[in-house]
């Protein structure tokens, strides 16, 4: 059967060129980098360069990189930034990452305000100044949703952040390569990306950690990456990570993003052209170019992509439980969705890989699908009836 | 069935369906592995006296990657649908009020009805499969003869579920397969080991699915504490068969009819729940010869093996899982309505079970016993 994947927003399939980059540091050149000798010497040379690559993506010097285990490890690294009795703003369209941490933090006796979002999906920073408070410490707002892939408003956030002198943290993951970043203009003080959100390994990321910012490490032991993440570094993936970043300039200062944005737009135009009862979530606000989350009404979205699964299509909706059952997504619900509309939902994210013919070939699949699915439908038979 | 078909298996982890699973696969069918998230245990952990881990049976993590490993085993794609929402309002809240109005319910029963056989065949429907095979104890079969499809009682009588089964529509069950009617448990493990299914060996499971441990007391309160509701007050007076009240008890909901131990009261001879009232908050008790009644009527009756009672039947009768059923004239009262007639009074006829007809090995239909 042709498998097509359209659920890059999940993970991403690992570059030829990054596989090339990190092969020979799994039994050639196997060193420590922290060792003296020889061996150490070649994979300590190997995760400086990476190091240097990943700064040039975000506009960083590399010593104000930290590698970590990937986009959660980053995420939860903002609990190093504050202490118990500070106030932490959030929004509540964030990734669990981020919204676990703030409630782990809320534990242990920090104060967390969660931002609302409208019905685009997006933090309004006027709001802001509005629920700032004396002991506010750090604002953690994404930089790019996962699930509608919508951007949000970061260069303002950090502006506000710079004049109330308060940390600002963005989780960068769904952002990474897909559309450009500068830390200095967006003013943040840290930020994250994941190695295998940007056709690196999994298993990899890093942390942007602005100069002069006290970070306390989440890891214990050895002075690795500047004491503030202890742990032999991953070579193998920190190599990758590298040159997945050099590529993603690469690919950037090409503007590829607009090829792909094409392909999207593509993409959701026939599906909206051909089924009824169908909308973007997140329309009206700016999203990065490679994702499109479609609500079909009167179905559910987990049949949809298991469906779509048996025919080759691999797409997803929002969140899965550790057991694979698919729940409501929150980013939905927070932007005024009903259970049942959020539940009709399904995200298609594109790769550097998409090829047109595979998004025709998608688009051969989606209508009749639903179709299928809205005929066996309880609820929209009764509203084919009512109409 | 000898043309190859897709069929959707209802997994759940455990020896029956798996097998159901391969089997099918090995018959040369499209197979699609479904498990359905019904509860998440986790929810009641630690409140009002529940267990604090969850080792529970329903739903739980080592039972999907269990179903999981299955379907890669044989090569099947496998998925798990999330249906809490409608467990909770079809099979769990009415489980609760039934036992709060001083009925005895049957979960398993309002499963099969509202989810599996319902929801899931809708989604497996949805995805193409034009069947759905379950791993229960029972065989379906069409009646030319007759124009209907029939429920029968599987070979091994030992493992007969057709009494959870009663409430499936002539639609549900054309579209459904039970492949291990004819054969023995014994022989489904030793099929699941020839197929070397890592869950050959896994023992049965026996209690409700979603009450750890059994104990549904504990259960209907850590519930309704997590709702913020309270027990409705319905403890109320222990009065004998005559009418005499002899003590007072904490709440319906913690007698079934039939029970003996945990009335609270010293008697000569032993005591029995004869009958419990809701709407007084009485819970009549009483010596065994109380226990026995030759009527009950059933509602929200179902009908397989005919579409009508035109006129009154002689069928058996089940009125529990483990009971024998028993020789029975049924009769309509009404639309939805049976009387059922026993030749001999039957034991602990119990409101909220069900009353299950058959005619030798095929089901009649059946009821909810009023």
């Amino acid at each position: 059967m042709r498998r097509i994947y359209l659920d890059n927003n999940a993970t991403t399939p690992m570059l030829p060129e990054v596989f090339e980059a990190m092969r020979p540091y799994f039994s050639e050149h196997f060193g420590n980098a922290s060792s003296i000798h020889h061996h150490g010497q070649e994979t300590r040379a190997a995760v400086e360069n990476a190091r240097e690559s990943v700064a040039a993506l975000l506009g960083a010097s590399a010593s104000e990189i930290v590698f970590t285990s990937g986009g959660t490890e980053g995420d939860n690294l903002i609990a190093g930034l504050v202490k118990a009795g500070d106030h932490v703003i959030t929004s509540s369209v964030e990734h669990h990452a981020v919204l676990h941490t703030c409630k782990h933090l809320e534990e242990i006796g920090c104060q967390v305000t969660i931002l609302p979002v409208d019905g685009c999906g997006l933090v309004d920073p006027d709001d802001l100044p509005r629920v700032l408070r004396p002991n506010t410490k750090l604002i953690s707002i994404m930089m790019a949703n996962n699930e509608t892939g919508v951007l949000q408003p970061v260069e303002e956030i950090g502006k506000i952040a710079a004049e109330a002198r308060i940390l600002f943290h963005t989780d960068a993951v769904q952002a990474a390569s897909k559309v450009p970043i500068d830390v200095n203009r967006i003013g943040c003080h840290a930020l994250s990306i994941s190695g295998h959100k940007m056709h690196a390994p999994q298993g990899v990321g890093a942390l942007y950690v602005r100069k002069g910012t006290k970070l306390q490490p989440l890891f214990h032991g050895g002075r690795h990456e500047r004491s503030r993440r202890a742990g032999t570094e991953n070579v193998p993936g920190i190599a990758a990570l590298g040159k997945a970043a050099e590529l993603a300039k690469d690919g950037l200062v090409r503007e590829d993003d607009r090829s792909l944005a094409a392909l999207r737009d593509r993409l959701e135009r026939e599906i909206l052209a051909q089924v009824d009862d169908a909308t973007v979530n997140g329309q009206g606000a700016p999203r990065v170019p490679n994702t499109t989350n479609l609500r079909f009404d009167h179905i559910e979205g987990e049949s949809l992509v298991i469906a779509l699964d048996l025919k080759g299509l691999a797409v997803s909706t929002g969140a899965a439980c550790s057991s694979g059952a698919i729940e409501p997504s929150h980013v939905l619900i927070a932007m005024g969705q009903k259970p049942d509309q959020a539940r009709g939902s399904i995200r298609f994210s594109l790769g550097k890989q998409t090829t047109e013919d595979e998004i025709a070939y998608a688009l051969s699949l989606v209508p009749e699908t639903v179709a299928r699915l809205r005929e066996l439908s309880p609820t929209y038979r009764r509203h084919a009836v009512t109409g | 069935m000898n043309r190859p078909e897709t069929v959707a298996v209802a997994m759940s982890g455990g020896v029956d369906s798996s097998t159901v699973a391969a089997m099918l696969r090995a018959e040369g069918h499209n197979v699609i592995g479904l498990t359905m998230q019904l509860w998440n245990q986790r929810r009641l952990a630690g409140r009002e006296g529940m267990p604090e881990s969850v080792h529970g049976r329903c739903c739980s993590l080592d039972d999907v990657y269990d179903a999981r490993r299955v379907a890669q085993q044989i090569g099947i794609p496998y998925y798990v649908v999330n249906q809490e929402e409608r467990f909770e309002r079809d099979v769990v809240r009415p489980f609760v009020a039934e036992y709060i109005s001083g009925r005895t319910p049957i979960p398993c029963s309002l499963c099969n009805n509202h989810l599996k056989f319902d929801q899931l065949l809708i989604v497996a429907q949805q995805i193409g499969a034009e069947r759905i095979a379950t791993g229960h104890y029972a065989r379906v079969a069409y009646d030319g003869a007759h124009g209907r499809w029939l429920l029968r009682c599987p070979a091994d009588l030992s493992k007969d579920q057709t009494y959870f089964l009663f409430g499936l529509t002539q639609e549900q069950l054309s579209r459904t397969l039970f492949p291990l009617g004819d054969m023995t448990k014994p022989q489904v493990r030793e099929l699941a080991a020839k197929h070397g299914l890592a869950i050959a060996e896994k023992p049965d499971s026996q209690e409700i699915c979603f009450v750890p441990g059994g104990d549904y007391k504990r259960f209907i309160d850590a519930y309704l504490a997590e709702q913020g509701e309270s027990l409705p007050d319905t403890a109320g007076e222990l009065v004998t068969t005559s009418g005499e009240v002899i003590g007072e008890h904490a709440g319906v909901h913690n007698f079934t009819v039939g029970q003996r131990k945990g009335l609270g009261v010293a008697t000569g001879s032993p005591l029995y729940v004869i009958q419990i009232s809701g709407a007084s908050k009485q819970v009549i008790v009483g010596g065994d010869e109380h226990l026995y009644s030759s009527t009950l009527r059933a509602k929200r009756v179902n009908l397989i093996s005919v579409d009508d009672l035109r006129e009154p039947m002689r069928v058996r009768v089940k009125i529990r899982h483990r009971h024998e059923p028993a020789p029975a004239l049924i009769e309509r009262l009404s639309a939805d309505e049976v009387l059922v007639t026993f030749d001999q009074p039957q034991r602990a006829i119990t409101p909220g079970q069900a009353a299950v007809f058959y005619d030798g090995e095929v089901v009649v239909g059946g009821g909810w016993i009023t």
